[in-house]
């Protein structure tokens, strides 16, 4: 679905990322974790085309994609929802969900979309007048993915869920990422520092460290791994 | 009995002056409203949009110049239309070269680089125009047959003077269309909230921006041929002062904000004309009136610097 091949980006002369190279496949929650700044945001804003990567290749769905702007990324089904969630506060709940699905008709599968989309977070339909600034965090979060939901998409990049959150509500938006993924068969690539978290939800994981992928392993096997616990999941 | 007398006199003058500022008002409030729309979307202050709103007379002046010859078959007010729609989209297209040439090039580099530019560009226009259309003022056509209202007591109003406050209103009226119940309307508002998610959205930002511009330029265009009905005497450098009064304006209703810059062109036309119409009972000469709405953009700077209708941007992280 999703092929990123020795990626490499720079923040002027601070190279942010040298060889990333990483695989989801079709169907799959993968995902990437590490420490702060390892450069797991920024591998998500390079495949999206909101950094410009300066070298290696990103696939998605079989065609070359490096370095394509996010408008036309969005169109092929493949939606980034950045970290700290990045709501239009003064827009409405509403306004928020149908900017998700700018690109798209409002016809009755946009319409039937947005039902799915309060049926899983019903907090949403609450408050659908609300302007998006006065949403709790969680909240917030949730018409993130909501929003991101209204684009119809095939490949959804998350980027730090659980930050900020209240813990209640975190638990809330990691299953409703299983159930996602599971109804509609969106595959996901899921960023989080909360490696235990992530690694619970995913079938496959990435571990970042100063910009280049360090280990990889199907998440059960991560979870069971001496490094790895003793430095992302608290020994 | 005298003082019933002076009493009213006094009430008529008053809404006198408060009609013309009301009409001076709209005009600057069409100006402001391109300021701050183009300050939402880009966060820069476009010095150059006081010279569209002289392009716009000028486009004014030539189409009735040029289609001369087809306005004398039609109706004025199908005229008038014509002139004034014909001078938006050209004002309007030329806001979207402005853009593509001059700001879009320096689109990632620092904002002040971009408020230099736009200094620079105002000045270009300004003098190519001085070299195409000369120096010296030149008659605006008569576009309305002007004809006094027979209005209430001894207030007098022009047909042209409401002709220009309906216009404008319409033209705020149909903004406000464009910018809360389209989708492009949407996708500005997004896009000046945050440029990041807009694009991730799918909104190509690029045309968003060009389409603001399009959008501002022309209401700036309205404004200047609006304008010239009033004053009708036109030349290149007209823009200047109308231009940075609408900037205030702009500021005084909290810049970035569409209905807070149509409040402000109001108020800083009233207070203007007020503080004109009063000036001998204020004591101080009528010329003033040019310095009023510095005196306001000084205060509301010290005061309340966000604007009238202006919030005070603020995120959860």
């Amino acid at each position: 679905m999703l092929k990123i091949d020795g990626l490499n980006v720079s923040y002027g002369s601070i190279k942010a990322l040298s060889g990333v190279s990483l695989e989801v496949q079709q169907g799959a929650i993968v995902t990437l974790i590490g420490a702060n700044g390892a450069g797991k945001s920024t591998t998500l804003r390079a495949v999206s085309g909101l950094v410009k990567a300066s070298g290696g290749t990103v696939f998605y769905e079989g065609e070359d994609i490096t370095n394509s702007p996010p408008h036309v990324l969005v169109q092929r089904g493949l939606c980034h929802v950045p970290e700290g969630r990045m709501v239009f506060s003064n827009l409405t709940v509403l306004e928020n969900l149908y900017m998700g699905g700018y690109r798209r008709k409002r016809d009755a599968k946009f319409k039937s979309d947005l039902d799915y989309v309060f049926g899983i977070f019903p907090r949403l339909k609450e408050r659908l007048q609300q302007s998006a600034g006065t949403l709790s965090g969680g909240e917030q979060q949730m018409l993130a993915i909501g929003r991101a939901l209204m684009s119809s998409p095939r490949c959804l990049m998350l980027d730090e869920p659980s930050l900020g959150i209240a813990p209640l509500l975190v638990k809330t938006i990691f299953e409703k990422i299983a159930e996602i993924n599971r109804d509609l068969g969106i595959t996901v690539l899921l960023v989080e520092q909360n490696a235990n978290l992530a690694l619970a939800a995913s079938s496959y994981g990435y571990v970042l460290e100063t910009g280049t992928v360090i280990l990889h392993a199907p998440s059960a096997e991560l979870r069971a791994n001496p490094q790895v616990r003793e430095a992302y999941l608290g020994g | 009995m005298t003082l019933t007398i002076s009493y009213q006199l006094f009430l008529e003058q008053f809404v006198q002056q408060l009609l013309n500022g009301l009409f001076l008002g709209s005009i600057y409030a069409l100006i402001a409203l391109g300021y701050t729309m183009v300050y939402g979307v880009l966060r820069f202050i476009n010095f150059a949009h006081g010279d569209v709103f002289m392009l716009g007379a000028f486009s004014g002046l030539y189409l009735n110049k040029w289609l001369a010859p087809m306005l004398t078959t039609l109706p004025w007010p199908a005229s008038v239309a014509l002139v004034l729609v014909l001078s938006m989209i050209i004002c309007g297209a030329l806001g979207i070269i402005i853009e593509f040439l001059a700001y879009r090039p320096l689109r990632d580099k620092p904002k002040l680089n971009v408020l230099i530019t736009a200094i620079g560009v105002s000045l270009f226009i300004e003098y190519t125009c001085q070299l195409i259309f000369g120096a010296t003022q030149q008659p605006f056509p008569v576009l309305i047959p002007k004809s006094n209202i027979a209005g209430i007591g001894g207030l007098t109003v022009t047909n042209v003077q409401v002709i220009v406050l309906v216009t404008a209103f319409a033209l705020m009226l149909g903004l406000r269309f464009i910018v809360m119940g389209t989708r492009l309307g949407l996708a500005m508002r997004a896009l000046s909230l945050n440029p990041t998610a807009s694009s991730l959205m799918g909104v190509n930002n690029g045309v968003v921006i060009s389409f603001t511009f399009g959008l501002g330029s022309a209401l700036a265009a309205a404004g200047g041929i609006l304008y010239a009905s009033l004053y009708p005497s036109i030349e290149p450098f007209m823009g200047i002062t109308p231009g940075l009064k609408a900037f205030v304006a702009a500021v005084l209703g909290g810049i970035g904000n569409i209905p807070g810059a149509a409040l402000g062109g109001l108020i800083i036309g009233v207070v203007e004309t007020l503080v004109a119409g009063y000036s001998q009972s204020l004591g101080v000469p009528s010329g003033y009136k040019e310095g009023v709405a510095f005196v306001i953009l000084i205060l509301i700077l010290i005061f309340k610097p966000s604007g009238l209708l202006g919030k005070v941007e603020r995120e959860k992280v």
